[in-house]
């Protein structure tokens, strides 16, 4: 699997990205900067880190949304490439049109930075193949916009197709629908908030993280 | 010529920030507060001839978020 972590300014999740996916596929994944305009040939993944690109500046994502490498993403998004934004890249691909919804502060207004339980609600995705659906597993979140929040139809939408990929299984951030982790209508984008590169060896606590990514290369190749 | 943009959330979304800002108003002895809303107002000082629509393309591209806001435009 051939995959690359876009890097913006203020990411700073984007070498547990790189650790993670060089560990998990054999390969170092590039690292792509955001002003460039192209992205490398035969891409399968590419995934962008959390972080606090340009500060939130504006809205979380808002700015790095806009910037140069992310027209090439959402060309290679819409032509079925899969893209995986985590905690701010989740953010980043609401504000980028490529998931539906916003992310809006936590509404207890703290940051939470913690391990949390998660629902595994589909395991058809690309992302989730390597779960069960209706597991709990822990991934720590580290977030202080993580507050899902989308109209009624548009959260009916998500819930009735399946594409709530992971739920929240305990109170963390008042997100709508303890929605956790979303993916697009095709199915090859998904978002989520918590972050599963920081848990992929028992060494560092658990490895509930790897299984989304060995997902991905059991289904990439 | 200068523009404002007034970014406001919409109406049914959650706005925590608001929220706690009543609670702390109500915390200074404050009564009477029945709600608060957190918005940014943004001002752009903008070439002579620029348009209504062009400053309208600018809040839907970036400067406010249509799924969770609205926004008012004030040319001066």
């Amino acid at each position: 699997m051939k995959a690359a972590v876009v890097v913006f300014p203020g990411s700073n999740c984007d070498r547990d990205l790189a650790v993670a996916l060089h560990d998990i596929t054999g390969t170092a994944p590039a690292m792509i900067w955001h002003r460039d305009t192209d992205l490398p040939d035969g891409l399968d993944l590419i995934a962008l880190p959390g972080g606090f690109s340009y500060g939130d500046y504006l809205r979380s994502g808002a700015m790095s949304a806009r910037s140069p490498v992310m027209r090439a993403v959402v060309d290679a998004a819409r032509a079925g490439r899969a893209v995986l934004g985590v905690c701010n890249g989740f953010q980043v691909l609401t504000e980028a049109g490529l998931l539906p919804g916003a992310l809006m502060r936590n509404a207890g207004l703290d940051f939470v930075c913690r391990d949390v339980a998660l629902r595994v609600e589909n395991s058809q995705t690309a992302f989730s193949a390597r779960y069960d659906a209706g597991e709990t597993i822990r991934i720590p979140v580290a977030h202080h916009d993580g507050n899902y929040t989308a109209d009624d139809s548009t959260l009916d939408r998500l819930d009735g197709d399946g594409r709530v990929v992971f739920r929240y299984a305990e109170p963390v951030n008042g997100s709508a629908r303890d929605i956790a982790g979303i993916v697009n209508d095709a199915g090859n984008v998904l978002g989520l908030m918590p972050h599963p590169e920081r848990l992929i060896d028992d060494a560092l606590g658990g490895s509930d993280g790897r299984r989304l990514f060995e997902g991905l290369v059991a289904a990439l190749g | 010529m200068k523009a404002r943009v007034t970014v406001t959330l919409k109406t049914g979304v959650l706005d925590p920030q608001g929220r706690a800002i009543e609670h702390a108003l109500a915390g200074l002895g404050f009564g009477g507060v029945e709600g608060v809303r957190q918005g940014k107002l943004i001002e752009l000082d903008l070439a002579d001839g620029t348009s209504t629509a062009d400053v309208e393309a600018m809040c839907r591209q970036l400067l406010a978020n249509p799924v969770i806001e609205n926004y008012r435009i004030e040319l001066a």
